[in-house]
């Protein structure tokens, strides 16, 4: 084997030599680089953002961020009190209402309707403190999902479906217990079913503990004139209604109200407060906002649009690197230095492969890094991402190059023709991506499209992830994938992996 | 490694054309082979069998007994030299060099040493797409050389060269057979090769013809002939007619006869008082032998290149 091996590491080596010895190849290979960084700042420099107070221009607040490094939005109503140490609160939730706003009827007359959103959430929870973003668990009630208990935003666990009702009220418990954090959901207040737990490293001796209720804008999604679709939010906002409200532990001091990351108006007053009401032993809560992952705005792989541009000088050099060996005869060089022909063209694919990823890397990291420092200063807010995440995108977008231009030699292999080749590579890589993102298909053939052609790669670059418990625009044309980032690779690297095997039984059954 | 081609019995059909009909011959070490035959008799089908490139359909051809795809590193094996004009345009001749030695684990040191052997040291960074066929030749020959292989196969190397370059390669096939390389070039040209080879294969229609040394070659090829220079062709003619030889005329005062010996010749021409000025054992070119051998394996006439 370690002969094997060996015989590998010089056809490598030659691959790699034939590469850089013919300067037309690198120099588009630096130039699909080029392009990459070049189009990605440029889209960087002509995006700008700022957030209006009234007449006045300013720049928009940056993002809450989760404990988990990622965009949060994190904004409820909370009567809360101080916890010291082990303890817990118990409640009975006895209604949850709301209203929503839906387009006016009558224009200039708001048009208010009663309802829930399905993500409308009640509920307990203890929070490390009221700052936006601080680590929190939670067991609610919500509008269409029945009981849940979540934690640092990105965490969802379903208790119970059904909804809430004065004549069946649902009983909710969330005990503290060092870092460990405990829900727990009951229909009489005498039965308890533990719906799960979760652990907040590093949470403060003293927490808040209290009662919350928020609500998502209502999303509305239309197809739009051309394909794609158009999506609109709408204001809402919950009321929970709890009674028979106890707090076991070190719980000193009295109730606070906190409107947490409520926006204020022009005047400074804020905008769609939400309020607390009490009665005897009862107590009402209003909110509207959510507690959960952003998922819309402006994202960090934004910059990085200038890929599939990139891709295309890469396509041509892969497919020439193989297709000029057929035209000038030197293919009968090649496979009398090395004879055993699935080696040699794996050796060359390999070799191409590690050329597109050294050019691509350093680009990549360029357009990512310098057209994000670009979008802030115009005052973008990007959704921030944890820094794992971002080295995925990084050096993802580096292997989707890579793969896209193993896929292409293949093809070339496969085919002989050069020009055929490069048109294949471009129409199954780069083009499904063009039409998927630019609102030509409807959203299912372009989610389609994303999920079977080896453009699926391309969802390596999605920093967001779509997450059940949020309701969103998860559209291509939104920078939102069908496939989970690696998996999306895997279907690019499974199709090139399956040309290259036929490529390779190609040549091995030819006469050279 | 023994350094010998064996092709043993192969068979090839390109659909309905038979290229290959039962080829089979040895190169041995030492010496230059010749591998002769008019165009389309399978010289080139078999030089690519014998390097793994096409598939026989029956038969064998083993380098040092083993067949070529199982050659590891086959460059400090075998050295062949196919198509000269087999360069990526772009690339100089250096590197195309270069990428071979890699491919083999040979240390960049001897691209410039087979560089300098083929007399390339002065163009090795241009690029080869600027070369001439004589300059092509020569860093085909040098990537054959590359490895120090035991075993050569060249493919009409001299192609393209101009005389001095003919020359040249002449002195290295000779200098190459001398260090005990097995050395097999071809040619459709018989007299490409005359003083150069010590061995001809001679092949037409897909199989071998003859296997022979050149000097047996001549000499069975002139057998039974003799030259006859007189001024009295007609007279000698019709006496050398009547002692039942076969005559023709080559020249002016020039006859070729054949069925008689020369010392018979000399007799019926006293007999008869023919004069004449010379009689001797008659000896062909190696090209003329060549055509007696394949006159009738010749499938296109006046196709030659």
């Amino acid at each position: 084997m370690s002969a094997g091996s060996g015989e590998f590491g010089r056809l490598l080596r030659a691959e790699w030599t034939k590469f850089r010895t013919v300067r037309g190849w690198v120099a588009a290979m630096a130039a699909g680089a080029l392009v990459t960084v070049l189009l990605g700042l440029l889209s960087a420099s002509g995006s700008h953002a700022s957030c209006g107070a009234g007449p006045v221009e300013t720049a928009c607040p940056p993002h809450p961020v989760g404990p988990g490094g990622e965009a949060v939005t994190d904004k409820f109503f909370f009567v809360h009190r101080s916890l010291t140490g082990n303890g817990g609160i118990t409640v009975r939730l006895t209604s949850l209402t709301g209203q929503i706003r839906k387009p006016d009827a009558t224009p200039g007359v708001r048009n208010v309707v009663p309802g829930v959103v399905p993500w409308a959430k009640t509920g307990v929870m203890v929070k490390a403190g009221t700052r936006q973003g601080a680590p929190y668990a939670a067991v609610m009630m919500t509008g269409a999902h029945g009981v849940r208990m979540q934690h640092g935003f990105t965490h969802d666990v379903a208790g119970r479906p059904g909804g809430v009702s004065k004549g069946s009220p649902r009983w909710l418990r969330l005990t503290r217990s060092g870092d460990t954090l405990t829900g727990y959901e009951s229909a009489d207040g005498a039965r308890w079913t533990r719906i799960g737990a979760a652990t907040l490293a590093g949470l403060p001796r003293t927490v808040r503990i209290g009662m919350f209720a928020t609500s998502p804008g209502d999303l509305t999604v239309t197809r739009a004139d051309l394909g794609g679709s158009v999506a609109a939010e709408r204001f809402t906002e919950a009321t929970g209604e709890f009674d028979r409200i106890a707090v076991e532990g070190d719980a000193p001091g009295g109730w606070r109200d906190d409107d947490i990351g409520v926006t204020l108006g022009p005047d400074g007053s804020p905008h769609h407060p939400g309020r607390a009401a009490r009665s005897g032993g009862a107590l009402s809560v209003t909110g509207t906002g959510d507690i959960a992952p952003t998922v819309e705005g402006p994202a960090v792989e934004d910059p990085l649009g200038g890929a599939p541009a990139g891709l295309l000088p890469v396509i041509v050099v892969a497919v020439a690197f193989v297709t000029a060996e057929y035209r000038h005869g030197l293919i009968r060089t090649t496979l009398l230095a090395g004879p055993r022909r699935g080696r040699t063209l794996l050796a060359k694919a390999f070799a191409l492969g590690l050329a597109a990823f050294a050019a691509a890397l350093p680009a990549v990291a360029v357009a990512f890094t310098a057209g994000g420092r670009i979008l802030r200063a115009n005052g973008n807010v990007l959704l921030s991402a944890p820094p794992s995440t971002q080295v995925r995108v990084v050096v993802g977008t580096a292997v989707l190059f890579a793969l896209a231009a193993v896929l292409a030699l293949a093809l070339g292999a496969l085919l002989w023709r050069g020009v055929a080749a490069v048109v294949t590579a471009a129409v199954v890589i780069v083009v499904p991506h063009v039409v998927a993102t630019t609102s030509v298909l409807p959203d299912g053939a372009a989610r389609w499209l994303l999920r079977v052609t080896p453009a699926a790669g391309f969802s390596v670059q999605q920093s967001i992830p779509e997450y059940p418990h949020v309701l969103g625009h998860y559209t291509p044309i939104a920078g939102f994938y069908p496939l989970p980032p690696l998996a999306g690779l895997a279907v690019l690297a499974g199709h090139t992996a399956l040309v290259l095997g036929l490529a390779i039984l190609r040549l091995r059954r030819r006469d050279a | 490694m023994r350094a010998t081609i064996e092709v043993s019995g192969l068979r090839k059909r390109f659909g309905p054309t038979v290229a290959l009909d039962g080829m089979s011959f040895t190169v041995r070490p030492g010496r230059v082979t010749g591998f002769v035959g008019p165009n389309g008799a399978g010289k080139s089908t078999t030089m690519r069998v014998i390097l793994g490139l096409d598939a026989a359909d029956e038969g064998h051809a083993l380098i040092g007994g083993r067949p070529y795809r199982a050659l590891r590193s086959p460059l400090r094996h075998v050295g062949a030299l196919l198509d000269a004009g087999a360069l990526q345009p772009g690339r100089t001749a250096r590197d195309h060099l270069l990428w071979l030695a890699r491919s083999q684990g040979l240390p960049a040191g001897r691209v410039d040493e087979v560089l300098e052997r083929v007399g390339l040291e002065s163009a090795a960074r241009r690029r080869a797409g600027g070369f001439s066929l004589g300059m092509r030749q020569r860093l085909g020959i040098a990537a054959a050389l590359l490895g120090d292989p035991p075993v050569l196969l060249l493919d009409e190397p001299v192609n393209g060269l101009d005389p001095e370059g003919i020359v040249w390669m002449r002195g290295l096939l000779r200098s190459l057979a001398g260090e005990g390389r097995a050395v097999l070039v071809s040619s459709h040209l018989m007299g490409e090769l005359e003083g150069t080879a010590d061995h001809l294969v001679v092949v037409g229609r897909g199989r071998v013809i003859a296997d022979t040394g050149v000097a047996d070659l001549i000499a069975a090829a002139s057998r039974d002939r003799v030259t006859l220079r007189t001024a009295a062709r007609a007279a000698a003619a019709s006496a050398l007619d009547r002692a039942g030889a076969a005559v023709a005329a080559t020249g002016q005062d020039a006859l070729v006869v054949s069925g008689l010996p020369p010392e018979r010749v000399v007799a019926v021409l006293n007999a008869d008082g023919v004069p004449f000025s010379e009689v001797a054992a008659y000896r062909v070119t190696l090209e003329q032998a060549y055509l007696d051998l394949t006159g009738d394996a010749v499938e296109y006439r006046g196709a030659a290149r």
